[in-house]
Protein backbone atom coordinates (compact mmCIF):
# COMPACT_ATOMS: atom_id res chain seq x y z
CA UNK A 1 0.00 0.00 0.00
CA UNK A 2 1.44 3.52 -1.05
CA UNK A 3 2.33 5.60 1.73
CA UNK A 4 1.08 9.55 1.11
CA UNK A 5 2.16 12.64 3.42
CA UNK A 6 0.23 15.78 3.35
CA UNK A 7 1.92 18.51 5.42
CA UNK A 8 -0.29 20.36 7.22
CA UNK A 9 -0.24 24.25 8.07
CA UNK A 10 -2.65 26.61 10.77
CA UNK A 11 -4.57 29.16 10.69
CA UNK A 12 -4.75 30.71 13.68
CA UNK A 13 -5.29 27.46 16.42
CA UNK A 14 -6.57 25.57 13.32
CA UNK A 15 -6.23 23.01 10.65
CA UNK A 16 -5.94 25.70 7.95
CA UNK A 17 -8.39 25.19 5.53
CA UNK A 18 -6.58 24.24 2.57
CA UNK A 19 -4.39 21.47 4.58
CA UNK A 20 -8.65 20.16 5.10
CA UNK A 21 -9.11 20.14 1.26
CA UNK A 22 -5.40 18.16 0.32
CA UNK A 23 -6.20 15.81 3.04
CA UNK A 24 -9.72 15.03 1.88
CA UNK A 25 -7.84 14.61 -1.39
CA UNK A 26 -5.29 12.58 -0.55
CA UNK A 27 -7.30 10.13 1.39
CA UNK A 28 -9.30 9.18 -2.43
CA UNK A 29 -5.66 7.99 -3.51
CA UNK A 30 -6.39 5.28 -1.25
CA UNK A 31 -2.72 4.66 0.40
CA UNK A 32 -1.98 5.34 3.86
CA UNK A 33 -2.14 9.04 4.91
CA UNK A 34 -0.15 10.61 7.22
CA UNK A 35 0.47 14.20 8.14
CA UNK A 36 3.47 16.24 9.20
CA UNK A 37 2.31 19.26 11.24
CA UNK A 38 5.56 21.64 12.56
CA UNK A 39 4.08 24.48 13.98
CA UNK A 40 4.87 25.34 18.14
CA UNK A 41 1.03 24.90 18.24
CA UNK A 42 0.50 21.61 16.55
CA UNK A 43 -0.44 19.49 19.35
CA UNK A 44 -3.84 21.33 18.86
CA UNK A 45 -4.76 20.10 15.75
CA UNK A 46 -3.83 15.84 15.94
CA UNK A 47 -7.30 15.03 16.28
CA UNK A 48 -8.78 16.76 13.26
CA UNK A 49 -5.94 14.98 11.60
CA UNK A 50 -7.38 11.79 13.11
CA UNK A 51 -11.13 13.08 11.39
CA UNK A 52 -9.48 13.71 8.28
CA UNK A 53 -8.14 10.04 7.95
CA UNK A 54 -4.56 10.73 8.79
CA UNK A 55 -3.29 7.35 11.01
CA UNK A 56 0.13 8.67 11.76
CA UNK A 57 1.12 12.49 12.85
CA UNK A 58 4.22 13.29 12.81
CA UNK A 59 4.65 16.81 15.25
CA UNK A 60 7.08 18.88 15.46
CA UNK A 61 6.54 22.16 17.82
CA UNK A 62 9.81 23.64 17.98
CA UNK A 63 9.72 27.37 18.31
CA UNK A 64 12.07 27.83 15.38
CA UNK A 65 8.76 26.74 13.51
CA UNK A 66 7.01 30.58 14.22
CA UNK A 67 10.32 32.10 14.32
CA UNK A 68 11.71 31.06 11.13
CA UNK A 69 10.61 30.99 8.02
CA UNK A 70 10.38 27.71 5.58
CA UNK A 71 13.97 26.59 6.45
CA UNK A 72 13.79 24.82 9.66
CA UNK A 73 10.50 23.13 8.12
CA UNK A 74 12.14 22.12 5.19
CA UNK A 75 15.08 20.41 7.39
CA UNK A 76 13.28 18.22 9.11
CA UNK A 77 10.71 17.06 6.62
CA UNK A 78 14.05 15.65 4.28
CA UNK A 79 15.33 13.92 7.48
CA UNK A 80 11.27 12.29 7.81
CA UNK A 81 11.30 11.46 4.38
CA UNK A 82 14.76 10.19 4.29
CA UNK A 83 13.75 7.81 6.77
CA UNK A 84 10.49 6.86 5.98
CA UNK A 85 10.33 7.20 2.41
CA UNK A 86 6.66 8.25 1.34
CA UNK A 87 5.66 7.89 -2.22
CA UNK A 88 3.93 11.34 -2.24
CA UNK A 89 4.31 14.71 -0.35
CA UNK A 90 1.54 16.50 -0.83
CA UNK A 91 1.50 20.76 0.48
CA UNK A 92 -1.35 23.47 0.07
CA UNK A 93 -0.11 26.21 -2.31
CA UNK A 94 0.06 28.45 -0.04
CA UNK A 95 2.99 30.94 0.44
CA UNK A 96 4.70 28.55 3.17
CA UNK A 97 4.00 25.76 1.11
CA UNK A 98 5.62 26.80 -1.88
CA UNK A 99 8.67 27.92 -0.22
CA UNK A 100 9.41 24.86 1.86
CA UNK A 101 8.71 22.51 -1.22
CA UNK A 102 11.27 24.65 -2.88
CA UNK A 103 13.81 23.97 -0.38
CA UNK A 104 13.12 20.48 0.39
CA UNK A 105 13.35 19.57 -3.24
CA UNK A 106 16.59 20.53 -3.99
CA UNK A 107 17.37 18.93 -0.92
CA UNK A 108 15.76 15.60 -2.04
CA UNK A 109 16.09 15.70 -5.66
CA UNK A 110 12.23 15.61 -6.02
CA UNK A 111 10.65 16.78 -8.59
CA UNK A 112 7.85 19.17 -8.38
CA UNK A 113 4.25 19.65 -9.78
CA UNK A 114 2.35 22.80 -8.99
CA UNK A 115 -0.65 24.24 -9.86
CA UNK A 116 -2.15 20.98 -9.10
CA UNK A 117 -5.82 20.56 -9.26
CA UNK A 118 -6.41 16.46 -8.88
CA UNK A 119 -3.86 13.60 -8.29
CA UNK A 120 -4.98 9.87 -9.26
CA UNK A 121 -3.26 6.51 -8.90
CA UNK A 122 -1.03 5.49 -12.03
CA UNK A 123 0.73 2.23 -12.86
CA UNK A 124 3.97 2.46 -10.67
CA UNK A 125 2.80 6.21 -8.99
CA UNK A 126 0.58 9.08 -9.21
CA UNK A 127 -0.65 11.19 -11.69
CA UNK A 128 -1.24 14.60 -11.00
CA UNK A 129 -3.59 17.08 -13.00
CA UNK A 130 -2.42 20.70 -12.87
CA UNK A 131 -3.84 23.79 -14.17
CA UNK A 132 -1.23 26.30 -16.62
CA UNK A 133 -1.30 29.26 -18.47
CA UNK A 134 -4.02 30.87 -16.50
CA UNK A 135 -5.70 27.71 -15.69
CA UNK A 136 -6.53 27.34 -20.46
CA UNK A 137 -4.26 24.25 -20.13
CA UNK A 138 -4.91 21.06 -18.48
CA UNK A 139 -1.85 19.12 -18.17
CA UNK A 140 -1.78 15.77 -16.87
CA UNK A 141 1.75 14.27 -15.73
CA UNK A 142 3.09 11.46 -14.36
CA UNK A 143 5.48 11.63 -11.35
CA UNK A 144 8.22 9.11 -9.70
CA UNK A 145 11.67 8.94 -8.46
CA UNK A 146 12.46 9.98 -5.02
CA UNK A 147 9.12 10.92 -2.57
CA UNK A 148 7.53 13.74 -5.62
CA UNK A 149 6.14 16.61 -4.19
CA UNK A 150 2.90 17.86 -5.25
CA UNK A 151 1.38 21.34 -4.59
CA UNK A 152 -2.23 21.82 -4.73
CA UNK A 153 -4.28 24.81 -5.74
CA UNK A 154 -6.66 26.55 -2.80
CA UNK A 155 -10.46 24.94 -3.57
CA UNK A 156 -9.53 21.81 -5.51
CA UNK A 157 -10.94 19.49 -2.99
CA UNK A 158 -13.94 20.20 -0.96
CA UNK A 159 -12.70 19.57 2.04
CA UNK A 160 -14.61 16.57 3.95
CA UNK A 161 -14.01 14.77 7.72
CA UNK A 162 -15.25 11.16 8.37
CA UNK A 163 -14.66 10.84 11.86
CA UNK A 164 -11.05 8.72 11.99
CA UNK A 165 -10.00 8.01 15.16
CA UNK A 166 -7.59 10.08 16.61
CA UNK A 167 -3.63 8.97 15.04
CA UNK A 168 -0.60 7.70 15.93
CA UNK A 169 1.83 10.68 17.32
CA UNK A 170 5.45 10.86 16.70
CA UNK A 171 7.61 13.83 17.67
CA UNK A 172 9.86 14.96 15.86
CA UNK A 173 12.96 17.71 16.69
CA UNK A 174 14.67 19.94 14.54
CA UNK A 175 18.12 18.22 13.30
CA UNK A 176 21.11 19.63 15.49
CA UNK A 177 22.62 22.32 12.98
CA UNK A 178 20.00 22.98 10.76
CA UNK A 179 20.49 26.26 8.69
CA UNK A 180 17.36 28.41 10.03
CA UNK A 181 17.40 30.65 7.52
CA UNK A 182 15.17 34.17 7.20
CA UNK A 183 13.63 35.13 10.59
CA UNK A 184 10.46 36.22 11.06
CA UNK A 185 10.67 39.42 13.24
CA UNK A 186 6.97 41.03 13.11
CA UNK A 187 3.83 39.63 11.79
CA UNK A 188 1.22 42.52 10.61
CA UNK A 189 -2.50 41.80 10.32
CA UNK A 190 -4.12 44.14 8.05
CA UNK A 191 -7.68 45.41 9.69
CA UNK A 192 -10.56 43.84 7.92
CA UNK A 193 -14.58 43.52 7.72
CA UNK A 194 -17.62 41.62 6.62
CA UNK A 195 -17.21 38.20 5.19
CA UNK A 196 -13.74 36.65 4.59
CA UNK A 197 -12.59 37.19 1.05
CA UNK A 198 -12.31 32.89 0.39
CA UNK A 199 -15.54 32.65 2.26
CA UNK A 200 -18.04 34.86 0.93
CA UNK A 201 -20.65 33.81 -1.20
CA UNK A 202 -20.86 36.78 -3.19
CA UNK A 203 -17.20 38.23 -4.36
CA UNK A 204 -17.50 41.94 -5.71
CA UNK A 205 -14.37 43.02 -7.24
CA UNK A 206 -12.88 46.02 -8.49
CA UNK A 207 -9.88 46.90 -11.24
CA UNK A 208 -8.48 50.00 -13.19
CA UNK A 209 -12.21 50.75 -14.83
CA UNK A 210 -13.22 52.44 -11.51
CA UNK A 211 -10.91 55.52 -12.29
CA UNK A 212 -9.99 56.56 -8.95
CA UNK A 213 -9.64 54.49 -5.45
CA UNK A 214 -12.37 56.72 -3.51
CA UNK A 215 -14.47 54.66 -6.05
CA UNK A 216 -14.24 51.38 -4.15
CA UNK A 217 -16.47 52.71 -1.57
CA UNK A 218 -18.95 51.51 -4.04
CA UNK A 219 -18.14 47.94 -3.71
CA UNK A 220 -17.80 48.20 -0.27
CA UNK A 221 -21.61 49.60 -0.31
CA UNK A 222 -23.09 46.91 -2.57
CA UNK A 223 -21.26 44.57 -0.57
CA UNK A 224 -23.11 45.42 2.32
CA UNK A 225 -26.16 44.90 0.63
CA UNK A 226 -25.48 41.59 -0.85
CA UNK A 227 -23.69 40.55 2.31
CA UNK A 228 -20.66 39.99 0.20
CA UNK A 229 -16.72 40.47 0.35
CA UNK A 230 -14.80 42.97 -1.99
CA UNK A 231 -11.80 41.76 -4.31
CA UNK A 232 -9.45 43.33 -6.55
CA UNK A 233 -7.47 42.76 -9.52
CA UNK A 234 -3.90 42.37 -9.52
CA UNK A 235 -3.61 46.48 -11.30
CA UNK A 236 -5.18 48.40 -8.35
CA UNK A 237 -3.20 46.27 -5.64
CA UNK A 238 0.15 46.88 -7.05
CA UNK A 239 -1.01 50.47 -7.42
CA UNK A 240 -1.99 50.61 -4.08
CA UNK A 241 -5.56 51.16 -4.50
CA UNK A 242 -6.58 48.70 -1.64
CA UNK A 243 -4.67 46.45 0.47
CA UNK A 244 -2.85 43.30 -1.03
CA UNK A 245 -5.47 40.84 0.80
CA UNK A 246 -8.32 41.76 -1.08
CA UNK A 247 -6.05 40.64 -4.42
CA UNK A 248 -7.92 37.62 -6.86
CA UNK A 249 -5.48 35.88 -8.85
CA UNK A 250 -2.54 33.66 -9.47
CA UNK A 251 -0.90 35.52 -6.70
CA UNK A 252 -3.91 36.20 -4.78
CA UNK A 253 -6.57 34.39 -3.68
CA UNK A 254 -8.55 32.17 -5.09
CA UNK A 255 -12.35 32.42 -4.72
CA UNK A 256 -15.33 30.21 -5.47
CA UNK A 257 -18.81 32.38 -4.18
CA UNK A 258 -21.74 31.97 -5.68
CA UNK A 259 -22.02 34.84 -7.44
CA UNK A 260 -18.70 37.17 -8.42
CA UNK A 261 -19.38 40.79 -9.75
CA UNK A 262 -16.22 41.91 -11.89
CA UNK A 263 -16.36 45.91 -11.96
CA UNK A 264 -13.83 47.33 -14.43
CA UNK A 265 -11.59 44.63 -14.51
CA UNK A 266 -10.79 43.64 -18.33
CA UNK A 267 -10.21 39.47 -17.10
CA UNK A 268 -6.42 39.28 -17.88
CA UNK A 269 -5.94 35.48 -17.14
CA UNK A 270 -3.86 36.04 -14.24
CA UNK A 271 -6.85 37.57 -12.38
CA UNK A 272 -9.22 35.01 -14.05
CA UNK A 273 -7.21 32.09 -12.78
CA UNK A 274 -8.42 32.69 -9.30
CA UNK A 275 -11.96 33.19 -9.76
CA UNK A 276 -13.43 31.25 -13.22
CA UNK A 277 -14.65 28.79 -10.85
CA UNK A 278 -17.49 30.87 -9.28
CA UNK A 279 -20.80 30.09 -9.78
CA UNK A 280 -22.37 32.76 -11.30
CA UNK A 281 -20.08 35.82 -13.18
CA UNK A 282 -21.68 39.15 -13.79
CA UNK A 283 -19.06 41.66 -15.52
CA UNK A 284 -19.34 45.29 -15.66
CA UNK A 285 -17.06 46.73 -18.15
CA UNK A 286 -16.56 49.25 -20.83
CA UNK A 287 -14.87 47.72 -23.25
CA UNK A 288 -17.14 45.31 -25.63
CA UNK A 289 -14.16 43.03 -26.12
CA UNK A 290 -13.00 42.87 -22.50
CA UNK A 291 -11.43 39.06 -22.05
CA UNK A 292 -13.79 38.86 -19.34
CA UNK A 293 -17.03 39.01 -20.88
CA UNK A 294 -16.00 35.45 -22.66
CA UNK A 295 -16.33 33.97 -19.12
CA UNK A 296 -19.50 35.61 -17.76
CA UNK A 297 -22.86 34.47 -17.13
CA UNK A 298 -23.96 38.36 -17.99
CA UNK A 299 -21.99 40.75 -19.12
CA UNK A 300 -22.74 44.81 -19.12
CA UNK A 301 -20.88 47.12 -21.54
CA UNK A 302 -21.32 50.09 -19.97
CA UNK A 303 -19.54 52.28 -17.26
CA UNK A 304 -19.26 50.85 -13.99
CA UNK A 305 -19.22 54.05 -12.15
CA UNK A 306 -22.46 54.68 -13.75
CA UNK A 307 -23.77 51.05 -13.31
CA UNK A 308 -22.89 51.03 -9.80
CA UNK A 309 -24.59 53.74 -8.45
CA UNK A 310 -27.65 52.89 -10.36
CA UNK A 311 -27.54 48.98 -8.65
CA UNK A 312 -27.07 50.09 -5.73
CA UNK A 313 -30.23 52.28 -5.91
CA UNK A 314 -32.37 49.91 -7.10
CA UNK A 315 -31.18 47.39 -4.32
CA UNK A 316 -31.79 50.12 -2.00
CA UNK A 317 -35.99 50.03 -3.57
CA UNK A 318 -36.07 46.04 -3.11
CA UNK A 319 -35.53 47.20 0.65
CA UNK A 320 -31.60 46.49 0.59
CA UNK A 321 -29.60 49.25 2.76
CA UNK A 322 -26.13 49.60 2.01
CA UNK A 323 -24.04 50.52 5.11
CA UNK B 1 20.94 39.76 -10.53
CA UNK B 2 17.86 38.41 -11.91
CA UNK B 3 15.99 35.16 -12.95
CA UNK B 4 12.52 35.40 -14.01
CA UNK B 5 11.57 36.37 -17.82
CA UNK B 6 8.24 38.87 -18.06
CA UNK B 7 8.81 41.34 -15.22
CA UNK B 8 11.17 44.35 -14.44
CA UNK B 9 10.02 44.53 -11.21
CA UNK B 10 13.02 42.72 -9.88
CA UNK B 11 15.53 44.60 -12.65
CA UNK B 12 14.19 47.77 -10.98
CA UNK B 13 14.82 46.30 -7.05
CA UNK B 14 17.90 45.38 -8.33
CA UNK B 15 19.19 48.61 -10.34
CA UNK B 16 18.29 50.70 -7.10
CA UNK B 17 20.08 48.21 -4.60
CA UNK B 18 23.07 48.38 -6.57
CA UNK B 19 23.26 51.80 -7.22
CA UNK B 20 22.89 52.43 -3.56
CA UNK B 21 25.60 50.17 -2.99
CA UNK B 22 27.93 50.71 -5.76
CA UNK B 23 27.20 47.10 -6.95
CA UNK B 24 26.51 45.46 -10.51
CA UNK B 25 23.23 43.89 -11.46
CA UNK B 26 23.97 40.77 -13.52
CA UNK B 27 20.90 39.54 -15.83
CA UNK B 28 20.13 35.94 -15.88
CA UNK B 29 17.64 34.17 -18.15
CA UNK B 30 16.75 30.50 -18.71
CA UNK B 31 14.82 29.45 -22.65
CA UNK B 32 15.20 29.90 -26.06
CA UNK B 33 15.53 33.59 -27.90
CA UNK B 34 13.04 34.84 -25.80
CA UNK B 35 15.22 34.36 -23.10
CA UNK B 36 17.64 36.39 -24.58
CA UNK B 37 15.17 39.68 -25.50
CA UNK B 38 14.43 39.74 -21.34
CA UNK B 39 18.19 39.88 -20.93
CA UNK B 40 18.72 42.70 -23.14
CA UNK B 41 15.65 44.59 -22.06
CA UNK B 42 17.24 44.23 -18.42
CA UNK B 43 20.84 45.54 -19.56
CA UNK B 44 18.63 48.45 -21.50
CA UNK B 45 17.53 49.18 -18.01
CA UNK B 46 21.20 49.13 -17.08
CA UNK B 47 22.57 45.32 -15.85
CA UNK B 48 26.20 45.57 -16.05
CA UNK B 49 26.47 42.24 -18.16
CA UNK B 50 24.20 39.36 -18.81
CA UNK B 51 24.03 35.70 -19.00
CA UNK B 52 21.67 33.61 -21.22
CA UNK B 53 21.33 29.92 -20.21
CA UNK B 54 20.58 27.88 -23.19
CA UNK B 55 21.24 23.79 -23.72
CA UNK B 56 18.50 21.78 -25.47
CA UNK B 57 18.87 18.90 -22.53
CA UNK B 58 17.00 21.66 -20.80
CA UNK B 59 14.19 22.38 -22.71
CA UNK B 60 10.91 21.79 -20.75
CA UNK B 61 12.89 21.28 -17.41
CA UNK B 62 11.08 20.92 -14.02
CA UNK B 63 11.33 23.20 -11.27
CA UNK B 64 14.61 21.48 -9.74
CA UNK B 65 16.65 21.02 -13.24
CA UNK B 66 15.68 25.21 -13.67
CA UNK B 67 17.21 25.94 -10.50
CA UNK B 68 19.95 23.65 -10.55
CA UNK B 69 20.86 25.77 -13.83
CA UNK B 70 20.38 28.69 -12.51
CA UNK B 71 21.98 28.31 -9.11
CA UNK B 72 25.30 27.32 -11.23
CA UNK B 73 24.86 30.31 -13.22
CA UNK B 74 24.56 32.37 -9.74
CA UNK B 75 27.90 30.58 -8.88
CA UNK B 76 29.78 31.66 -12.06
CA UNK B 77 28.76 35.57 -11.44
CA UNK B 78 29.67 36.14 -7.97
CA UNK B 79 26.59 37.60 -6.70
CA UNK B 80 25.73 38.29 -3.74
CA UNK B 81 21.88 38.21 -3.60
CA UNK B 82 19.65 37.24 -5.97
CA UNK B 83 16.20 38.93 -6.99
CA UNK B 84 13.45 36.69 -8.86
CA UNK B 85 10.22 37.54 -9.49
CA UNK B 86 6.98 35.94 -8.25
CA UNK B 87 4.62 35.85 -11.00
CA UNK B 88 5.00 34.57 -14.50
CA UNK B 89 2.33 33.93 -17.07
CA UNK B 90 3.10 30.00 -18.07
CA UNK B 91 3.03 27.17 -15.56
CA UNK B 92 4.10 28.91 -12.73
CA UNK B 93 5.75 26.82 -10.12
CA UNK B 94 6.85 29.34 -7.38
CA UNK B 95 9.40 26.17 -5.82
CA UNK B 96 11.94 27.50 -7.98
CA UNK B 97 13.59 30.31 -5.57
CA UNK B 98 13.83 28.74 -2.75
CA UNK B 99 14.87 26.19 -4.68
CA UNK B 100 18.25 28.13 -6.09
CA UNK B 101 18.43 29.39 -2.54
CA UNK B 102 18.70 25.82 -0.87
CA UNK B 103 21.50 24.63 -3.50
CA UNK B 104 23.67 27.70 -3.44
CA UNK B 105 23.27 27.32 0.98
CA UNK B 106 21.36 30.74 1.32
CA UNK B 107 18.06 31.56 3.15
CA UNK B 108 15.38 32.77 0.72
CA UNK B 109 13.11 35.52 1.15
CA UNK B 110 10.00 35.29 -1.06
CA UNK B 111 7.01 37.37 -1.61
CA UNK B 112 8.39 40.74 -0.89
CA UNK B 113 6.38 43.82 -1.25
CA UNK B 114 9.08 45.62 0.17
CA UNK B 115 13.23 45.33 0.01
CA UNK B 116 15.61 47.24 1.81
CA UNK B 117 19.48 46.36 2.33
CA UNK B 118 21.36 47.71 5.41
CA UNK B 119 24.90 46.49 5.35
CA UNK B 120 24.98 42.90 5.03
CA UNK B 121 21.67 42.66 6.42
CA UNK B 122 18.40 41.89 3.74
CA UNK B 123 14.64 42.86 5.79
CA UNK B 124 11.62 42.17 3.13
CA UNK B 125 7.43 42.66 4.07
CA UNK B 126 6.83 39.64 3.00
CA UNK B 127 3.25 39.11 1.94
CA UNK B 128 0.61 36.78 4.11
CA UNK B 129 -3.03 36.06 3.33
CA UNK B 130 -4.24 38.56 6.08
CA UNK B 131 -1.20 41.33 5.75
CA UNK B 132 2.99 40.59 5.67
CA UNK B 133 5.45 39.51 8.15
CA UNK B 134 8.71 41.19 8.51
CA UNK B 135 11.60 39.31 7.60
CA UNK B 136 15.24 39.35 7.36
CA UNK B 137 18.43 37.31 6.54
CA UNK B 138 22.25 37.79 6.07
CA UNK B 139 23.77 38.06 2.86
CA UNK B 140 24.21 36.13 0.61
CA UNK B 141 20.62 35.51 0.09
CA UNK B 142 17.86 34.76 -2.87
CA UNK B 143 14.89 37.48 -2.94
CA UNK B 144 11.78 37.09 -4.47
CA UNK B 145 9.07 40.60 -5.29
CA UNK B 146 6.18 40.69 -6.16
CA UNK B 147 4.99 43.36 -8.64
CA UNK B 148 3.94 46.68 -7.79
CA UNK B 149 7.45 46.75 -5.31
CA UNK B 150 8.43 49.87 -7.65
CA UNK B 151 7.73 51.71 -10.52
CA UNK B 152 10.30 49.92 -13.03
CA UNK B 153 12.10 52.47 -15.21
CA UNK B 154 11.49 52.22 -19.17
CA UNK B 155 14.85 51.88 -20.89
CA UNK B 156 15.56 54.85 -22.85
CA UNK B 157 17.66 55.19 -26.07
CA UNK B 158 21.04 55.96 -24.46
CA UNK B 159 19.96 53.21 -22.49
CA UNK B 160 19.67 50.59 -25.14
CA UNK B 161 22.77 51.78 -26.88
CA UNK B 162 24.88 51.43 -24.19
CA UNK B 163 23.54 47.69 -23.31
CA UNK B 164 25.22 46.69 -26.92
CA UNK B 165 28.66 47.30 -25.61
CA UNK B 166 28.08 45.04 -22.64
CA UNK B 167 28.90 41.50 -21.97
CA UNK B 168 26.11 38.89 -22.34
CA UNK B 169 27.40 35.37 -22.31
CA UNK B 170 25.68 32.53 -23.52
CA UNK B 171 26.12 29.15 -20.92
CA UNK B 172 25.15 25.63 -21.41
CA UNK B 173 25.01 22.61 -19.58
CA UNK B 174 28.47 22.20 -20.11
CA UNK B 175 29.38 25.96 -19.79
CA UNK B 176 27.57 26.30 -16.31
CA UNK B 177 29.70 22.99 -15.29
CA UNK B 178 26.97 20.47 -14.68
CA UNK B 179 26.17 16.94 -14.87
CA UNK B 180 23.75 16.57 -17.87
CA UNK B 181 23.87 12.18 -16.62
CA UNK B 182 22.23 13.50 -13.44
CA UNK B 183 19.84 16.36 -15.52
CA UNK B 184 18.53 13.27 -17.75
CA UNK B 185 18.16 11.64 -14.52
CA UNK B 186 16.26 14.09 -13.15
CA UNK B 187 14.01 14.96 -16.13
CA UNK B 188 12.95 11.18 -16.18
CA UNK B 189 10.55 11.86 -13.07
CA UNK B 190 8.08 13.48 -14.50
CA UNK B 191 6.49 12.28 -17.70
CA UNK B 192 3.80 14.83 -19.05
CA UNK B 193 1.20 12.25 -20.87
CA UNK B 194 -1.62 14.86 -21.51
CA UNK B 195 -2.18 18.24 -22.56
CA UNK B 196 -5.95 19.58 -23.17
CA UNK B 197 -7.70 22.50 -23.20
CA UNK B 198 -9.36 23.46 -19.73
CA UNK B 199 -13.56 23.37 -20.09
CA UNK B 200 -14.43 27.16 -20.82
CA UNK B 201 -17.21 28.37 -19.42
CA UNK B 202 -20.25 29.52 -21.84
CA UNK B 203 -20.06 33.20 -22.06
CA UNK B 204 -23.56 34.26 -21.85
CA UNK B 205 -25.97 37.13 -22.27
CA UNK B 206 -23.99 40.55 -22.90
CA UNK B 207 -26.31 44.03 -22.90
CA UNK B 208 -25.40 47.34 -23.38
CA UNK B 209 -26.15 49.85 -20.40
CA UNK B 210 -28.86 51.87 -22.15
CA UNK B 211 -29.55 53.05 -18.55
CA UNK B 212 -31.65 50.07 -18.04
CA UNK B 213 -28.49 47.66 -16.69
CA UNK B 214 -28.51 47.98 -12.76
CA UNK B 215 -32.60 47.12 -13.49
CA UNK B 216 -30.83 43.84 -15.65
CA UNK B 217 -28.66 43.14 -12.85
CA UNK B 218 -31.12 43.12 -10.22
CA UNK B 219 -33.21 41.03 -12.06
CA UNK B 220 -30.66 38.36 -12.75
CA UNK B 221 -29.74 38.46 -8.56
CA UNK B 222 -33.52 37.73 -7.57
CA UNK B 223 -33.44 35.43 -10.51
CA UNK B 224 -30.42 33.38 -8.19
CA UNK B 225 -31.97 34.23 -5.21
CA UNK B 226 -29.17 35.96 -3.88
CA UNK B 227 -31.68 39.09 -3.31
Amino acid sequence: MSKIWVFVELAKEEVSPISLEVMTGARGLGGELEAVVLNPQARLVTETLGEFGATTVYLGTDEAYGTHVAQPHAAVLASLVEQHRPDLLIFGATYDGRDICGHLSAQLGSTVVANATGISTAAGGFSVCSSIFGATLNVTTEVRGPTPCVLVRPKSYQAVGFGGPPPRLVEVSLPAGSPLGARRLESVVAPTSGPKLEEARVVISGGRGLQEPSNFALLDQLASQLQGAVGASRAVVDAGWVPYARQVGQTGKTVKPDLYIACGISGAMQHTVGMKSAGHIVAINRDRDAPIFKLSDLGIVGDVLKVLPALIEELRARGLEPQ
Amino acid sequence: MVLDPGDAYGVEAGLRIAEATAGEVVAISMGGEQAVDVVRKAMAMGAASGIHICDPLLAGADALTTARALAAAVRSSAAELVIACTESTDGYTGTVPAAVAELLGWPSLTFAKKLEVEGRTVLIHRQTPNGHDVVEADLPAVVTVTGGINEPRYPTLKGIMGARGRPLERLDLSGLGMDADLIAEEQGHQRVTLIQPAPQRDAGRIVEDDGSAALVIAEYLAELKLI
